[in-house]
């Protein structure tokens, strides 16, 4: 489903992402671990296409990005995103939100996009939320809004860059809770985040990212209990 | 006294008269600056944050340079130096030095609001798919324009106020029907008092429109950090 060869994206002269490689199917749930710096948010960028590659290309369906093929619009209707920061649209309510992206881009009617909507806010357990505005929810229910905002999108994939990072460790459950809900339907997910019993329980494979390399990759019982690498292990000698 | 007291009554009365004609005109030519100075100054003010190359500095030349001349040498420049070649009519000469020098200031005010509009919010917008032109529209200009809205009306207000400069050009709004009344009938105190107080009642109806604008603007819980 997503084929990176060789990607690169430099900042400068320092390489952010530097010539990585790496393929998800689909439906497959793939967690990025590593340092702060090591680039974990670039190369979700760099598939959003919210950063332009400086080498290499990103396969999407049948879709090419690389630095001749820049069509990431369509790209960008394919990947949905989710941020630390929920970035919700202050000035509009909860289900306005969700509607606005249907109305404009996909060009939805607003009894469907409502629709689609309210059935997705739904499922994050916010019916009772949807007239609100963002500034009157808790971390948490930002976060999961954020979620049902990226998936009425219809997005085959979707990019979690530490989304329960700037929570307090209450609401960090309920965001989790939302997003093993969609792995279990299948959803195919490239998740950076230091929840480390989310990516046991949940990953199909585990990439671990240093200076803009994955060091190494592996299925999440071999990567954590058994990691191959001298860097790998020392990474998780600190945060276990 | 009493006597005294009709004659000013009178005499204001007739101030009154001759100038309520003139009023339209000052109001034409604010509300038509102003339009052309909020049309240029979004433009400009985009062009600025867009960082295009070449024109984004020639908008900050526009906007310095505009902002660094008085009205009145604007109003000079366009009615007689431009006019030697393109030959304005009083009303659009006038109209043009207002709504240009206005549209420096609004760019500088736009362009503050639009650079207050964080990052993330365009990554949001762009992630969903929208276009850059999407962004601006539903995502970024509602935004924009609780912030600028009060700074907005308050140069509205200022040009309102600045329009009777266009007078010296002779357009006969309300301060050049003031200067021919006085000139008839040598009234100066009274004429001017009638002139302030007519400027007064406009500027002040501007401000109570102004602060109903703000309410009916404002968003339960707008402007918290964390969104
Ligand atoms: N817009 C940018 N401009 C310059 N350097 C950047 C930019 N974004 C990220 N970087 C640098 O790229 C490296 C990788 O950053 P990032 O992908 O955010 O890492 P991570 O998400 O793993 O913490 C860091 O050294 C960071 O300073
Ligand atoms: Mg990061």
């Amino acid at each position: 489903m997503i084929t990176v060869k060789n990607m690169t994206r430099r900042f400068g002269t320092m390489a952010a992402v530097d010539e990585v490689s790496f393929d998800v199917d689909r439906g497959e749930v793939v967690v990025i671990i590593g340092p702060s710096g090591s680039g974990k948010s670039t190369l979700l960028r760099c598939l959003n296409a919210l950063e332009e590659i400086d080498g290499g290309e990103i396969i999407i369906d049948d879709f090419i990005i690389d630095k001749r093929h820049k069509d990431i619009h369509q790209i960008r209707l394919e990947v949905g995103m989710v941020f630390q920061q929920f970035n919700l649209f202050p000035h509009l309510t909860v289900i306005e939100n969700v509607m606005l992206a249907q109305r404009v881009v996909r060009k939805r009617s607003k009894a469907e996009a409502r629709n689609k909507g309210m059935t997705l806010l739904a499922q994050v357990g916010l019916t009772d939320k949807i007239d609100a505005f963002p500034a009157e929810l808790s971390g948490g229910q930002k976060q999961r809004v954020a979620i049902a905002r990226a998936l009425a999108m219809d997005p085959k994939i979707m990019l979690f860059d530490e989304v329960t990072s700037a929570l307090d460790p209450e609401m960090i459950g309920e965001v989790l809770e939302v997003m093993k809900m969609l792995a279990a339907g299948g959803m195919t997910m490239m998740v950076v985040t230091h929840e480390i019993g989310f990516a046991r329980e949940m990953a199909d494979r585990v990439l671990f990212m240093e200076a803009g390399k994955i060091i190494e990759s592996g299925i999440p019982s071999q990567l954590f209990d058994n990691p191959r690498q001298q860097r790998t292990r020392d990474f998780l000698g600190k945060v276990l | 006294m009493l006597n005294w007291i009709a004659e000013q009554i009178v005499l204001y009365w007739s101030i009154f008269r001759y100038l309520i004609p003139a009023v339209p005109w000052t109001v034409l030519i604010t509300i038509t600056s102003f339009a052309l100075a909020l049309i240029l100054g979004l433009i400009i003010s985009i062009i600025r944050i867009w960082k295009i190359p070449v024109l984004s500095f020639l908008a900050g030349v526009y906007v310095n340079v505009i902002r660094g001349v008085p009205l009145l040498v604007h109003i000079f420049f366009i009615y007689f130096g431009l006019g030697k070649y393109l030959n304005f009519d009083r009303f659009t000469a006038g109209v043009l030095a207002v709504g240009i020098c206005y549209s420096a200031y609004l760019a500088e005010i736009f362009r503050s609001g639009l650079e207050a509009i964080s990052h993330g919010q365009y990554e949001a917008a762009m992630s969903l798919g929208m276009t850059r032109f999407q962004t601006l529209r539903y995502v970024v200009i509602p935004q924009s324009l609780r912030i600028v809205i009060p700074p907005s009306a308050n140069e509205f207000i200022a040009s309102l106020k600045d329009s009777s400069l266009v007078s010296i050009i002779g357009l006969r709004e309300l301060t050049r029907a003031g200067r021919e009344y006085y000139s008839q009938f040598f009234t100066d105190f009274q004429t001017w008092i009638m002139v302030g107080a007519l400027y007064l009642i406009m500027t002040l109806t501007l401000t109570r429109v102004v602060k109903y604008l703000e309410r009916l603007f404002a968003v339960k819980g707008f402007g918290s950090r964390t969104t």
